[in-house]
């Protein structure tokens, strides 16, 4: 958990945890609880997709493992290629009541499932328009997080690679160009393949970071999701106590031999 | 006998139904859904004044796993 004083804010919702934790790819929904948990989040993202309506009424489903007073739910678009149907899941999920807030992917490409940044940026017009609170999810260009801010984006989230790719934060210099600039809060998501990619992104001043594939694939699912939830808070907490500078030269520990 | 089309498969209805007649006739009611007709949201409020008449595209969707 955070240090007192130092919870993340995001419109209306105020959270101690900065880690966000997506609820696909798990083998069950028990292992998807116990990672949950394990990893001490507070927000959870969630798809819409049709429901089956062959599977008999007992069966158990994704909200019978979510403890609501536990978790926020954060409904999200994924699957969406273009602003029409991100913009109608986006109307879904507030019918659900999800509340306002909607984590926007407006995708390019299916192999690299990287976002289509002018999609996303007129979607996330036109729901902030319609009262939606806009978590955009976008690509590592610093110009296309301004326009989504100027667009009226609550929250801007850089991809560190792409979706389920494990390859961490490819373009540090980016991600770090679009924290320093931006206004609204910024939540690294997607491509986090392990506890330290989570750490890196919260050293360079992240709000928070997003991962789903990270903690649902690894081999231990609630083992690494414990490893995330330490790799949250030691991340923030070396942010903020200010690292030494980085320097050509030693510098000595002790001081020199006297005898 | 009429016809429209649920979750992406065609579905017979004896007559005009409303969207409450159908959410209740699939056993439905207890479940967090939302429905789409024909590519629109159907508010839970107009759910008894939605007539479906035959030929609409209708979508019961609900919360799945994803990141």
């Amino acid at each position: 958990m955070s240090e007192p004083n130092d919870a993340l804010t995001i419109g209306e919702y105020t959270f101690r945890s900065r880690l966000f934790v997506g609820t696909g790819k798990y083998a069950t929904f028990e292992l998807m609880a116990e990672a949950l948990e394990a990893s001490g989040c507070e927000v959870v993202t969630v798809a819409l997709r049709r429901i089956n309506l062959n599977v008999p009424k007992g069966e158990k489903t994704l909200l019978d493992h979510i403890v609501p007073k536990r978790y926020r739910i954060l409904p999200n678009t994924a699957g969406c290629y273009c602003k029409e149907d991100a913009i109608k899941v986006a109307h879904v999920a507030r019918e659900l009541g999800m509340g306002d807030w909607i984590k926007l992917e407006v995708l390019g490409d299916e192999k690299t499932l990287l976002p289509d940044p002018i999609e996303t940026v007129e979607a996330t017009r036109i729901l902030v328009q319609e009262g939606f609170k806009v978590l955009a999810y976008t690509s590592d260009d610093p110009i296309v997080a301004r326009r989504l801010e100027a667009a009226g984006a609550t929250c801007v989230m850089p991809l560190g690679s792409p979706i389920g790719s494990g390859q961490g934060i490819l373009n540090r210099i980016n991600v770090r160009l679009i924290i320093e600039n931006a206004k609204v809060p910024i939540i690294v998501d997607a491509g986090v393949g392990t506890a330290s990619d989570v750490t890196i992104a919260m050293e360079m001043g992240a709000d928070g970071v997003l991962l789903n594939t990270g903690i649902a694939g690894a081999k231990d699912p609630v083992r690494m999701a414990r490893a995330m939830r330490h790799a949250i808070e030691a991340g923030r907490l070396a942010y903020r106590a200010g690292r030494i500078p980085r320097k050509l030269y030693a510098s000595a520990s002790s001081p020199l031999l006297d005898f | 006998m009429i016809e429209i089309t649920l979750n992406g498969e065609t579905h017979p209805l004896e007559q005009a139904t409303s969207v409450a007649a159908l959410i209740e006739h699939l056993d439905l009611g207890g479940r967090r859904v939302a429905v789409v007709r024909n590519g629109e949201v159907v508010h839970r409020e107009d759910y008894a004044t939605t007539v479906l008449a035959g030929g609409e595209t209708v979508d019961i969707v609900h919360m799945v796993g994803g990141g």
